[in-house]
C-alpha cells in the first residue's frame, strides 16, 4: 500500500513495512532531475536488517532495535513503553516540557494546516505516514487511554488504539522519520507542535527504554562525555590537528595563523563543532584567520567538550542534553572568559543560547552568542579589508532551522553575504520560512542500513529542488557556484545530497561555510582561498 | 417547579458549568511548570525592524548588555487580525479558512447577540423608559441582526466543515467520532434554535423577553417547546466545550504567549530562576541506566553526572 497506511495498521502483528515509496511517487524536481525515471534506484534495506531488527515501518530503518524473541519480551517493552508514557506527562519527570506538550496533546483541532507546511510529507508525496500529525495522532490516543484513563466516551471523543509491541517499534522508527525543524509549528493555527511530538517520544523512548539512534547516543553524546568530542577526538588529537590547519591555513593565506588556545580572562571562548575540524578544517582555519585579523581575544578550550559544541540530546534525551551543555559552560568559566560564541552550528546554537537558557544561573550563566554576528559586526565594521570581486560567482545561503527558525538569527548572514558576495540570491522560501535541509535532529549523521537513501530521496528533497531553481540560471558547469551552509549538520548532509545527485561533477555546485566566504574575500590573503575542489 | 424555572435553571447551570471549566482549563495549564524555552520564530514582540525578517535580540553581539525590548504594538498586530480573523488560517490554509471563518465569525456574532440580550434585558430592568424607546429599538435590530446572521454563518461553517471532515481523505486519520458529534451537536443546537424561534408563534414572548425572564427568574413565561429544546441543548453545549478541544480559545493563549513567543531569556527574571532552581530539585524516576535517576536523585544531580564509563569527572 502506498497511501492511505491507517493507524491502527501501525499496530499490525507481521514485520511487513506498512508502505514503500516509488519514485513515481516522490515530488518532482527541478530540471535537471525532473525525470523520476532517471533517479537513484535506493538502496534495499538488509535480509539481515530486517531479520534482526524491528524495521516494519517503511524502506529503511533508523534505530536497529533487536527483535524480542519470546511474547513476554514483548509484553515487557511495551509495559516499559507504558510506564515512560505515563513519566512524560508528569511534572517531576518533564517538567522541561510538559506545557506545551499538554497543548499539543489537548488541542490539535486536526485541521492538517501543519501537513502543506511540511517538507517530509510533500517530498514523499503526501504519504500518510510521514504526515506530521500521524504519529502525533498515535500519541494523542495513547494520551487519553493510558495517561487520562479514559474509557469508551473518551475513545469516541480522540478515538481508540490498541497498544502493542509492533506499534511501540514502529513508533520508535517514526520518531525518527521527522526533522524537528518545526516548520508545522510555526504554521499551526492552535499553536500545536508536531515537531515536539517527535522530541518527546525520542525521549520516552531513550530516558526509560534505553532505545535511541547509536549515532545520537553512543557514539554521540556518550562519546562526548567520555572522551570529550563525538568525533572520538580527545584534547590531544584535537590541540594536534588545529596546529596542522594553523600550518595550513598560514600558507594559504600568506598570513601567520595561530589559534590560541584555553587562554585565561580572553574575550571569547570559540566553541566549533568538532566535525569541522575533520571534515571541512579550513572552516575552523578560517574563523582563526578571521578573528586574527580584527584583532579580538580569544580562544579555544581543551577541557572536556569544551573544544566539541554539539549537543545530541538536544534531538532524544533531556539529561544528556543537560550534561553537555554543564560541561560547555564549565569549560567557560574555568577559563573566566566573557562570552562563548558559536561556531557554525545550528543545533548547538539552539542547545546553548536558547534551550539551556534558563536552567543556568549564578557563575554558570555565561552569555553565549552566535559567531554569525561576531563575524557580521567585523565584515560591516569593515575592521578587515574586503574585495568583494574575489567572491564574483553565483552564492545561495541555506538557513539553518536551529539558527534561523528556531533562534531568530536571520540577517546577520544575509549582511554579510550581500556585503562580499556580488551574485548572491536567496532561495524560496528562506529565512524563517526556510526548509530544512533533510538532515535535521541527527539525521545527516545517521548512516546504518540504508537510512542516507531515504534522507535524500525523502528528507532532503525539498532542500535540493529549492538550490536547483536557486542555480537555475546558472546550471553550466563552467559556472562554479557556492551554497552557503554556516552549520555543521547540514553541511554534512548537502555533502551527501550533491555527491549523491552529482550536482558538482555535472553542475560545479560546491557547498562550504560562511567564514570561508570571507576569507576567500579579504584583500590581505592571497587570492583563492576556496579552492573549487570536492571534499 | 414549573417547566420555564427548570429551563433557566438549566442556562444559569450552563454558564456556570462553562465559566468552572474555562478557568479551570485556564489555572491547570497556568500552574504547569515553565518549560525550557522552545520559542519560533517571527516572534512579533521583538522590536519592529526585526519583526520584519523575523529576527531575534540574538542578532545583535553582546545581546545581554542592552534593555530587553517588549513590542506591544508588534503583538497585537498578530494577535487582533488571528483572533478576528484567523489569519493564520487565512495564509497557511486558505480552503479551510472559508469554512472555519464562517462558523468563527457566526459565534462570534451569536456571542455578541447573547451579549446584547443580557444588556437589553439588565436595562429593561434598570431604566425600562430606555428599551422601550429608541434606544431598545435600535437595539433590537442589532440584536435580530447579529443574531440570525450568526446563526446563518455558524450553520453554513459548520455544514462547510463537516462536509470537508466527511469527503476529505487526507483527514480519515485523524477524524474522530467525537468530531463529527461536536459538528452535529452544533447544527442542531442552532437548527433547534432558529426553528424555535420561527415556528413559535405570535403569543410566544420573543428572546428579549425571555432574556429579561431569565434574569428576574419570571416563572410566568411559557417558552415554546422546540425553542425550549433549542435553549437547552445550547446550555447543554456551552457546559460541553470547555471539556474538550474546542475551548482552544484558552489554549491558544498559552501556545502563543508561553511557548511560541516566549522569549525571555533567564537572566532578565529573577522570577524565572527562582522557579528553574525548583524544578532542578525534582526527583525524576526515569527507568533508563544511563540517566541515573533512582528516585533520589535530583535534576541538578543527573545534570551535573557523568555517565559515560572511564570519563574524566
Amino acid at each position: 500500500m502506498k497511501k492511505g497506511v491507517r493507524l491502527s495498521q501501525m499496530a499490525r502483528e507481521d514485520r511487513e513495512p506498512l508502505v514503500h515509496l516509488d519514485h513515481a511517487d516522490l515530488m518532482r524536481l527541478p530540471a535537471p532531475l525532473e525525470d523520476p525515471a532517471q533517479d537513484h534506484h535506493w538502496a534495499p534495506l538488509s535480509a539481515q536488517a530486517r531479520e534482526r531488527y524491528e524495521c516494519g515501518l517503511d524502506d529503511t530503518c533508523a534505530v536497529n532495535i533487536p527483535q524480542p524473541k519470546t511474547k513476554a519480551e514483548e509484553e515487557e517493552l511495551v509495559k516499559k513503553f507504558l510506564a515512560g508514557l505515563d513519566k512524560l506527562f508528569t511534572r517531576e519527570n518533564n517538567w522541561t516540557f510538559l506545557q506545551p506538550l499538554l497543548l499539543t496533546m489537548e488541542h490539535c483541532a486536526r485541521c492538517q494546516t501543519c501537513a502543506d507546511a511540511c517538507h517530509v510529507f510533500e517530498a514523499s508525496g503526501r504519504n500518510e505516514l510521514y504526515r506530521p500529525t500521524f504519529r502525533s495522532e498515535i500519541l494523542r490516543r495513547l494520551y487519553f487511554k493510558f495517561v487520562q484513563r479514559g474509557g469508551v466516551l473518551s475513545a469516541f471523543q480522540h478515538g481508540d488504539i490498541q497498544v502493542n509491541w509492533p506499534l511501540v517499534a514502529r513508533l520508535v522508527e517514526l520518531a525518527y522519520r521527522c526533522n524537528l525543524c518545526r516548520r508545522c509549528a510555526q504554521t499551526c493555527p492552535m499553536g500545536a507542535d508536531n515537531g515536539l511530538v517527535a522530541h518527546e517520544l525520542r525521549k520516552l523512548f531513550s530516558q526509560e527504554m534505553g532505545i535511541a539512534a547509536k549515532e545520537l547516543h553512543e557514539q554521540g553524546s556518550m562519546l562526548q562525555l567520555k572522551v570529550g568530542s563525538s568525533t572520538g577526538m580527545n584534547s590531544v588529537v584535537v590541540k594536534d590537528n588545529l596546529e596542522f590547519i594553523d600550518e595550513d591555513m598560514s600558507e594559504k593565506t600568506g598570513l601567520e595563523v595561530h589559534t590560541p588556545w584555553d587562554v585565561e580572562g580572553a574575550d571569547i571562548l570559540l566553541i566549533h563543532n568538532a566535525g569541522e575540524i575533520l571534515a571541512w578544517p579550513e572552516n575552523p582555519g578560517a574563523f582563526a584567520v578571521v578573528l586574527n585579523a580584527a584583532g579580538l581575544s580569544w580562544t579555544l578550550s581543551s577541557e572536556l567538550a569544551g573544544y566539541d559544541s554539539i549537543n545530541y540530546g538536544l534531538w532524544y534525551d533531556d539529561a544528556q542534553f543537560a550534561r553537555v551543555a554543564w560541561k560547555h559552560l564549565e569549560a567557560a568559566r574555568k577559563l573566566k572568559v566573557k562570552k562563548i560564541v558559536l561556531g557554525e552550528c545550528g543545533h548547538a546554537h539552539k542547545a546553548l543560547s536558547v534551550v539551556a537558557d534558563r536552567i543556568l544561573a549564578g557563575e554558570m550563566d555565561i552569555p553565549r552568542e552566535s559567531a554569525l554576528t561576531l563575524l557580521r559586526d567585523i565584515v560591516v565594521n569593515e575592521r578587515i579589508k574586503l574585495d568583494p570581486a574575489r567572491n564574483n560567482f553565483p552564492v545561495t545561503l541555506h538557513d539553518p532551522c536551529n539558527l534561523v527558525r528556531l533562534m531568530g538569527v536571520v540577517e546577520p548572514q544575509r549582511e554579510i553575504v550581500r556585503k562580499i558576495c556580488p551574485q548572491f540570491r536567496e532561495m524560496e522560501p528562506h529565512g524563517v520560512d526556510n526548509y530544512c535541509c533533510g538532515g535535521g535532529a541527527g539525521f545527516a549523521i545517521m548512516s546504518g542500513n540504508n537510512f542516507p537513501a531515504w534522507r535524500f530521496h525523502v528528507s532532503g528533497r525539498k532542500k535540493l529542488a529549492q538550490i536547483l531553481t536557486a542555480f537555475g540560471d546558472c546550471l553550466d558547469p563552467s559556472i562554479p557556484k557556492y551554497l552557503c551552509a554556516p552549520c555543521s549538520n547540514c553541511k554534512g548532509q548537502l555533502r551527501d545530497l550533491l555527491a549523491y545527485y552529482g550536482l558538482w561533477e555535472r553542475h560545479r555546485i560546491l557547498y562550504g561555510g560562511l567564514a570561508e566566504l570571507i576569507v576567500n574575500a579579504m584583500a590581505d590573503v592571497q587570492p583563492g582561498f576556496l579552492e573549487w575542489e570536492w571534499r | 417547579m414549573p417547566v420555564t424555572l427548570i429551563i433557566y435553571a438549566i442556562l444559569y447551570a450552563a454558564a456556570l458549568v462553562f465559566l468552572a471549566g474555562c478557568v479551570a482549563r485556564a489555572v491547570r495549564y497556568a500552574r504547569a511548570p515553565l518549560h525550557l524555552r522552545w520559542e519560533v520564530y517571527p516572534v512579533p514582540h521583538e522590536e519592529p525592524q526585526r519583526v520584519r525578517h523575523g529576527g531575534s535580540y540574538f542578532e545583535e553581539t553582546d545581546w545581554w548588555t542592552r534593555p530587553a525590548q517588549f513590542n506591544l504594538l508588534g503583538e497585537l498586530k498578530v494577535m487582533l487580525p488571528e483572533m478576528l480573523f484567523l489569519k493564520g488560517l487565512w495564509e497557511f490554509n486558505r480552503q479551510l479558512w472559508y469554512r472555519s471563518f464562517a462558523f468563527h465569525l457566526g459565534l462570534y456574532l451569536l456571542t455578541g447577540t447573547l451579549a446584547l440580550l443580557v444588556l437589553s434585558a439588565l436595562l429593561w430592568l434598570a431604566a425600562p423608559g430606555l428599551i422601550f424607546g429608541a434606544t431598545g429599538r435600535l437595539l433590537h435590530y442589532v440584536y435580530m441582526a447579529t443574531g440570525v446572521s450568526g446563526v446563518a454563518l455558524a450553520v453554513v461553517g459548520a455544514l462547510g466543515l463537516l462536509h470537508r471532515r466527511l469527503t476529505d481523505e487526507e483527514l480519515a486519520n485523524s477524524t474522530t467520532g467525537g468530531d463529527i458529534f461536536n459538528l452535529l451537536f452544533f447544527l442542531v443546537t442552532l437548527g433547534t434554535l432558529a426553528a424555535g424561534y420561527v415556528f413559535a408563534g405570535p403569543e410566544a414572548p420573543g428572546v428579549l423577553g425571555i432574556a429579561y425572564g431569565w434574569l428576574t427568574w419570571d416563572a410566568s413565561l411559557e417558552i415554546p417547546p422546540v425553542l425550549a429544546a433549542g435553549l437547552i441543548l445550547g446550555a447543554l453545549l456551552a457546559s460541553y466545550i470547555p471539556l474538550t478541544h474546542m475551548s482552544h480559545f484558552i489554549a491558544k493563549y498559552f501556545t502563543y504567549h508561553s511557548v511560541r513567543w516566549d522569549d525571555t531569556p533567564g537572566r532578565h527574571s529573577a522570577k524565572l530562576q527562582k522557579r528553574f532552581a525548583e524544578y532542578l530539585t525534582y526527583r525524576p524516576t526515569w527507568s533508563a541506566p544511563h540517566v541515573g535517576a533512582d528516585g533520589a536523585k535530583t535534576w541538578a544531580d543527573i545534570a551535573t553526572a557523568n555517565p559515560a564509563p572511564g570519563a574524566k569527572k
